[in-house]
């Protein structure tokens, strides 16, 4: 079962990496990101970020995108942690986290989730800049990498 | 009845995060439910305009303009996703 959380608190990468393994003596390879909050975006010095969620879908399509991994890759565990609320430059944003046999299956699984989650599940992100806030507007290269796992 | 839930910029530029409709008539979807609100106030036929970037989920699942929708549906609007 994947580990899914949305939370306003820091996220203790280490605990919850060694939570994902712990009793897992089949695991061989943990993969692993970490998103954090830049001080720039787009030319603009960044003060700081307000993230917001949709209660309720944020938590199925996690996990429709963990089950959708578990699906197209021989992994063993799967662990997706995003914060929201208040954040500043240098915090953590968000955690995944997938285990493996072999790290092949691993490191892909990782970025795939990486790549729906920015696509598919319902955050979004408001700057402070020194002009005010702003909205962040989605990437057209995040629709692309998402793509690559079409087909 | 059903409700609609708005999010993140089309919350702020529709100044509501969430109401009780009635449905339209017939086989409803999105598309007609959105016509309901474009007639009904131009600050939706402004936010839902041609050209303008949104999407749809209906009970939390992504949708589009041709999802059905019935009574006691919960169908949220909102700016394409930005988290991560």
């Amino acid at each position: 079962m994947p580990i899914l959380r949305v939370q306003e608190a820091d996220i203790d990468v280490g605990r919850e990496l060694e939570a994902l393994t712990r009793g897992r003596a089949d695991a061989g390879a943990l993969a692993s990101f970490v998103g954090l909050v830049r001080d720039t975006n787009e030319g603009h010095a960044i003060g700081g970020m307000t993230l917001e969620h949709y209660p309720g879908m944020t938590e199925k399509a996690l996990s429709d995108i963990c089950a959708e991994a578990q699906a197209r890759w021989d992994i063993i565990d799967t662990l997706v942690i995003h914060r929201v609320g208040r954040l500043v430059p240098g915090d953590r944003i968000v955690l995944v986290g997938v285990t493996s046999a072999h790290r092949g299956e691993a490191f892909a699984a990782c970025e795939f989730i990486m790549d729906y989650l920015k696509t598919r599940a319902p955050f979004w992100k408001k700057e402070a800049t020194p002009q005010g806030e702003r909205w962040v507007e989605s990437r057209e290269s995040d629709d692309a990498a998402a793509r690559r796992w079409k087909g | 009845m059903v409700t609609l839930l708005y999010f993140a910029s089309l919350r702020e530029r529709l100044g509501c995060s969430r109401e009780e409709i009635a449905l339209p008539a017939g086989s409803p979807t999105v598309a007609t439910l959105l016509e309901r609100l474009r007639d009904r106030d131009p600050r939706w036929s402004d936010a839902f305009a041609p050209g303008q970037r949104w999407r749809v989920a209906v009970n939390r699942e992504m949708a589009d303009l041709a999802t059905p929708v019935k009574p006691g549906d919960e169908i949220a609007f909102f700016p394409p996703v930005t988290g991560g």
